[in-house]
């Protein structure tokens, strides 16, 4: 399989050289063509950048970018055959939806009659029929962002770039866009990269992602991967909001005096007598499908999920943890 | 607790009350905000146009010289005689001209004051625009004549450079040529395009203003070059601001009688015209009409506007 973006070595510095805003740091990525691709970090890591960097809205500091092996260092956004949803949508507002979604096909050069057949297909198939006449202020979120999926796909992007895609969206449109996003991508087999800062919504949507933090991938790999091991506290902590425990208390648990990650729905609470494991009930939070409890321990707190219909401890009260020596997971990265 | 607090907390005075007029009646504090503008613009705006109307249809006796005050379209019929009609159309042009050069003067500097500058640099755009204002009209009218004239600072630069030629090869221009700069419709044209360039570039750089990036981006991601960019987005939002800026430059060009008798030929302006008929003719009909014609021509230039789409952006 070939790789349809490649970053070796990509940095994107910001102000003056001798204190330079380090907003990507020699990064190195490898994207496959027709994957489901998503970059997740919190805001500032990073993520953003490197999604401009493949549309050529910023230009590299340093390192090379492939886009199918051709090297875009000297290649304006407009001659990149890769196509944006913008966080914001970016529709122009004197057009209307018809016109919007056919807006790459205009500059290019194709004839109105073709360009409207075209653009009403994809209306069709972001499932807005009929819209091609409204303008972009008449149309909701929801709506507008399908508008501006349109107009990306017209043009048959060799890869598309998803800037905070569902960021505006309200929950309940949120999780269904999930679901037609995951199958757009695979019914037109177009490599998506997008960026989130929404762990679930990574781990849920993508085939592999690539974790940043302060300019640097702290991790690649599939969600399953990332997810039950993490290379690095930032990692464990950021996806899944994990247990993240400091050496004493890793051997304290049973493992290696290294840092380590254990979920929280690993852990069990049991009854205060005969375990190896016991602490204070310091917090609760009721979380509908369950609830979090935490555990004073070791001079450390640790979280445990409780699924729903368990009986749940009282605030003060001494319980005991039990878990699967197997889902502790020893980090080998710092930091 | 000590001294508990009410849930209702007392009222201090006129300030309270009226806040909660203001606040149960909210129409009221609308018509305190609005009548005093709407007095002055109803009364003393709308009716001196009014008036001024009014005026058009009265026409002169030619014996006597005194305004004969009944219902005629007979001024009107003037203004389509010949040496009348030469007054519209030269004025018209000069201010179409003025209007064309003053945007695309501007459009460069509301652009990059929009795009491009920051903090400080604003600051000195905005500075570097209105300074200008500060300063009386007519000295720098009077500047610029003697910057035109034939023994100015441009005749004495295009000698020292060896221009001289292509200036008396522009000034040969029949039409828009003359003896100097100072003494043609060029110079005219030069003067009006300084005078009025700030009207131009204020809307404008308000309007680019708020062109989000992204949409620039997400042109130029589609496929667009910067002159398409250009052309189908940077353009149509931005028209609001050019069409203002138009109004201003428009009219303001229209209207004008101090620089052409300043800077120009003997040819008169719609300005001039008014003036000179209102003073020494003492035809107030005639003028009255002529001062119509701007009014009209306006309408009709936002009416087409209007029509090619320039504020569906708005």
């Amino acid at each position: 399989m070939t790789a349809a973006v490649e970053f070796s070595r990509v940095s994107r510095h910001f102000g003056p050289t001798h204190a330079p805003v380090k907003a990507v740091d020699g990064v190195d990525l490898t994207i496959a063509e027709g994957s489901f691709f998503a970059m997740l970090g919190p805001s500032g890591s990073g993520k953003t950048t490197c999604l401009r960097l493949i549309s050529g809205f910023e230009k590299p500091t340093g390192g090379t970018i492939r886009i199918f092996g051709q090297d875009v260092g000297d290649i304006p956004p407009n001659r990149r055959n890769v196509n944006t949803v913008f966080q914001d949508y970016a529709l122009f507002p004197h057009m209307n939806v018809r016109d919007n979604v056919g807006y790459g096909l205009m500059v290019k050069g194709v004839d109105r009659r073709t360009r409207d057949t075209r653009a009403e297909e994809m209306l069709a198939l972001v499932k807005l029929e009929g819209y091609g006449d409204r303008k972009p202020a008449q149309l909701s979120g929801g709506q507008r962002q399908r508008v501006a999926l349109a107009r990306a796909l017209v043009n048959e992007p060799k890869v598309l770039l998803l800037d905070e895609p569902l960021g505006a969206l309200d929950l309940k449109l949120r999780e269904a866009m999930q679901d037609e996003l995951k199958a757009l991508q695979s019914r037109l087999g177009i490599t998506f990269v997008f960026v989130t800062h929404d762990q679930g919504e990574a781990l849920s949507m993508a085939d592999s992602l690539a974790v940043f933090n302060e300019g640097k991938i702290a991790q690649i790999g599939t969600p399953a991967d990332v997810y039950a091991r993490p290379r690095t506290r930032f990692v464990a902590d950021f996806v899944g909001s994990s247990n993240v425990l400091p050496p004493e208390v890793t051997r304290a648990f049973g493992g290696p005096p290294k840092w380590a990650s254990l979920r929280p729905e690993m852990l069990r609470v049991t009854a205060a007598d005969g375990v190896a494991l016991a602490g204070t009930v310091t917090g609760l939070r009721y979380l509908g499908a369950g609830s979090r409890v935490t555990v004073a321990l070791n001079g450390t707190e640790v979280a445990a999920l409780l699924p729903a219909g368990q009986p749940v401890p009282e605030p003060g009260a001494t319980v005991g943890l039990a878990f699967d020596p197997a889902a502790l997971h020893v980090m080998e990265g710092e930091g | 607790m000590t001294s508990p607090t009410p849930a209702i907390l007392p009222e201090r005075g006129l300030a309270d009350r009226l806040t909660a007029l203001f606040w149960r009646h909210p129409r009221v504090l609308l018509a305190v905000l609005l009548t005093p503008p709407l007095l002055w613009l109803g009364v003393v705006y709308l009716g001196s146009l009014a008036a001024l109307l009014l005026q058009s249809f009265y026409s002169i006796d030619e014996f006597s010289g005194l305004v004969k005050q009944e219902f005629t379209l007979k001024t009107y019929a003037e203004l389509f005689r010949a040496q009348n009609l030469d007054i519209i159309i030269r004025t018209l042009l000069m201010s179409a001209a003025v209007t064309i050069g003053c945007a695309l003067i501007a459009f460069p500097i509301a652009y990059y004051a929009a795009r491009f500058a920051r903090g400080k640099w604003k600051g000195i755009f905005y500075l570097g625009v209105m300074l200008p204002l500060w300063s009386s009209y007519l000295v720098k009218v009077y500047a610029w004549k003697l910057i035109l004239a034939k023994e100015g600072i441009i005749t004495w630069a295009a000698e020292g450079v060896g221009l001289s030629m292509i200036l008396n090869a522009i000034l040969a221009i029949p039409g828009i040529g003359g003896n100097s700069l100072s003494t043609s419709l060029l110079g005219t044209f030069i003067v009006f395009v300084y005078v009025w360039l700030p009207y131009m570039i204020l809307p404008m750089q308000a309007s680019l203003e708020r062109v989000p990036t992204s949409m620039l981006e997400a042109s130029a991601d589609l496929g667009a070059s910067r002159a398409q960019t250009f052309r189908t987005v940077i353009l149509p939002l931005a028209m609001p601001g050019v069409i203002a800026g138009s109004i201003f430059t428009f009219s303001l060009t229209m209207g004008d009688y101090i620089i052409p008798q300043i800077v120009g030929t003997s040819a008169r302006f719609i300005g001039l015209a008014v003036y000179q008929l209102q003073g020494t003719a003492g035809n107030i009909p005639l003028a009255a009409a002529f001062a119509v014609v701007p009014i009209v021509i306006m309408v009709i230039y936002l009416m087409i506007a209007k029509r090619k789409g320039a504020f569906d952006a708005l």
